[in-house]
């Protein structure tokens, strides 16, 4: 459907990849460990390397949870967008596939978060 | 002739000072001069039929008014005098208040804009009217909220630039997105966005909670704000069934319309309503009732009523209420635990409840309190007492519609998040839920301009690239002493000493209680 409305209404999308200078939004979940709320928003260059990406962004994000240490996030289980995913560490995040407000999950078996409650 | 009787009955009056001052234009065509009126697809056939329950007259209107507000400043004026913020139950009831004079008074005023606009675009006299008085009384009520509270403003931090903060602080954007959204809507989306939806379906839990708070903390003033405000949402309320009823008895082709927006706005207010859930389950040191006992009697049992009562019209329950019931087991728990964690950018504290707080808890959520919560304010208290009070330093994915983080999890299955997300026109967007991921559907025009506020940080558009400094320039919060935890907090340290406390023994006693 689209809005009713009294004119034509149309308007640039707020978020377009060209109003982040250079960079991108990216979203990162890590399923049962809801010590963090929300998945997080992350502002990542195109061209930096998933494994750069998972030791300089990721792994400071989520360095407050117990299981953390243990997180092994290369032999992790990724969905890029809702999809099974098997990153290249060495290749950009952007020949990797994961494009302006692409979501990623990583589950890491075997750590499934606190008090076995997700957490 | 002479005239006998000079002064009018109620009835006349109400008569000559609405309906007489309607007349049919002949210069100019009707549909010229309500531009508004037809677009939303809405068809009214007669609106002589609209009734006015409280045959209220503008003078009549004022007089009473200005009564109230007498009786209501002479009360403020004693709270302030005799230092009423002394007498509250604890200081980290003022935290409620932090985030009613940034949340929710700005919505008062925006709802003022909002009725004056639409009473301007109904070509009905009565509901004109009836427009005019709520634009009146909403901008009463954000008067003297305002003033109601200004009292604490001088004794706690937090509370002084709260219009500014709700433009610009990420989770203020929650409420002031629901009434922009709702102000950008045609006249009879807005009434029923707000007067029913709203004002009807859902206010009671924001009120009732709200000002039985403030009675069983000891804030004399937001009670008599609520005293005073009372009369006056009674005559919203009814102004709410009026609009749904009216709408719906003109034409059978509203129907259809009708229960879009009420599908949209049931869960767009509830989603607002979050926000509440842990005012009452946590910010209330006193507490009234639980968030899923207030849900069960005002919208469980009232609303389910109300809706058996629309069913003759054709209109059946929420489309998403059944992921609302729900959630109430859940809603004040996750909201809390969020808020906790972005302390460092609020401009109230948060803590972890005290051990009989938590046993509260467990009885009133006895399904989910110790199963999922309990152990993370075990894990958290840990943490604090080892000196790594948590903060989530990375910031959170926001609901493209409702701009909650999207924290909320699945129907049945608590640990999950209920995340959605779409590619609308090659760009990808994020909701929280499936009724968030519905709303954007059926607008997407409307929503692909959100101003989220994470990437309105990222975008550089806020002063700054990194927290710190978009907290202190751009929202206008003192760091230190407006935000983060509020053990240690100079609030804590202010009430200390008002209750003649030292700060170190009651912050001890405090953490023990915590662990």
């Amino acid at each position: 459907m689209s809005v009713n409305a009294l004119y034509d209404y149309k308007f640039e999308p707020k978020d377009k990849v060209e109003n982040f200078h250079g960079m991108q939004l990216l979203y990162v979940y890590w399923p049962n460990h809801l010590l963090f709320c929300a998945p997080f928003a992350v502002l990542v260059q195109p061209d930096m390397t998933f494994g750069a990406f998972v030791e300089d962004i990721l792994k400071p994000a989520i360095a407050a949870h117990p299981d953390a240490a243990r997180a092994n996030f290369l032999g992790a289980e990724w969905q890029l967008n809702d999809e099974p995913f098997t990153p290249d560490a060495n290749a950009s995040l952007k020949d990797n596939g994961i494009d302006h407000k692409s979501m990623l999950t990583v589950t890491t078996p075997g750590l499934n978060g606190m008090a076995n409650a997700g957490y | 002739m002479a005239v006998k009787n000079k002064k009018l009955n109620l009835k006349d009056k109400y008569q000559y000072l609405t309906r007489d001052m309607a007349w049919e234009p002949s210069y100019q065509k009707k549909e010229d001069i309500y531009p508004d009126e037809q677009f939303e697809g809405i068809k009214i056939t007669d609106w002589s039929q609209w009734e006015d329950p409280f045959r209220l007259t503008m003078d009549a209107y004022w007089k009473y008014q200005a009564e109230k507000e007498k009786k209501l400043y002479a009360i403020f004026d004693a709270f302030a005098q005799n230092n009423g913020h002394q007498n509250i139950s604890d200081a980290r009831y003022v935290n409620a208040l932090k985030l009613f004079l940034s949340g929710v008074s700005p919505l008062e005023h925006a709802a003022f804009q909002g009725y004056s606009k639409v009473g301007r675009q109904f070509s009905g006299a009565g509901a004109r009217v009836a427009c005019q008085m709520q634009a009146i009384d909403e901008l009463r009520h954000s008067q003297t909220q305002q003033h109601a509270m200004s009292h604490y403003n001088k004794h706690f931090n937090g509370l002084h630039d709260a219009p500014y903060m709700h433009d610009r602080v990420w989770f203020l954007s929650v409420p002031k997105s629901f009434f922009d959204d709702a102000r950008t809507a045609g006249p009879f989306e807005f009434l029923t966005a707000i007067s029913f939806s709203f004002e009807y379906v859902l206010t009671n839990l924001l009120f009732v909670p709200f000002m039985s708070g403030a009675a069983y903390n000891g804030d004399m003033a937001t009670v008599t704000f609520g005293f005073s405000a009372q009369s006056d949402e009674a005559r919203h309320m009814t102004l709410g069934l009026e609009v749904i009823k009216f709408i719906l008895e003109q034409h059978e082709d509203n129907v259809p319309i009708v229960q879009r927006w009420i599908d949209k706005w049931f869960w767009r207010g509830f989603r607002l309503l979050s926000l509440v859930s842990m005012m009452m389950d946590y910010m209330l040191p006193n507490k009234v009732m639980s968030w899923a006992e207030a849900w069960e009697v005002y919208y469980e049992q009232n609303g389910g009523a109300l809706f058996k009562d629309l069913e003759r019209y054709g209109i059946r329950p929420p489309k998403y209420q059944d992921v609302a019931n729900d959630a109430k087991h859940h809603l004040s728990h996750q909201l809390w635990t969020t808020f906790y964690q972005y302390s460092q950018a609020t401009n109230f504290h948060t803590w972890i409840p005290k051990q009989e707080e938590m046993d509260w808890m467990s009885e009133k959520y006895p399904e989910t309190f110790d199963k999922y919560y309990r152990p993370r304010y075990e894990y958290l208290a840990k943490e604090a007492a080892a000196g790594r009070r948590f903060y989530n330093n990375t910031l959170p994915q926001l609901c493209q519609v409702c701009q909650v983080p999207t924290l909320f999890t699945e129907m049945g299955a608590p640990t999950k998040l209920s995340h959605r997300q779409l590619v609308h026109e090659g760009e990808r967007y994020h909701f929280c839920s499936e009724a968030c991921c519905d709303i954007f559907k059926d607008e997407p025009e409307k929503y692909v301009q959100a101003w989220l506020p994470v990437h309105q940080i990222y975008q550089g558009n806020c002063e700054g690239g990194d927290v710190e400094t978009v907290v202190q320039k751009y929202y206008h919060i003192n760091i230190g002493e407006d935000n983060f935890e509020y053990l240690g907090s100079p609030d804590h340290k202010h009430w200390l000493s008002i209750k003649g406390k030292s700060s170190d023994e009651k912050v001890e006693s405090a953490k023990q209680d915590a662990a």
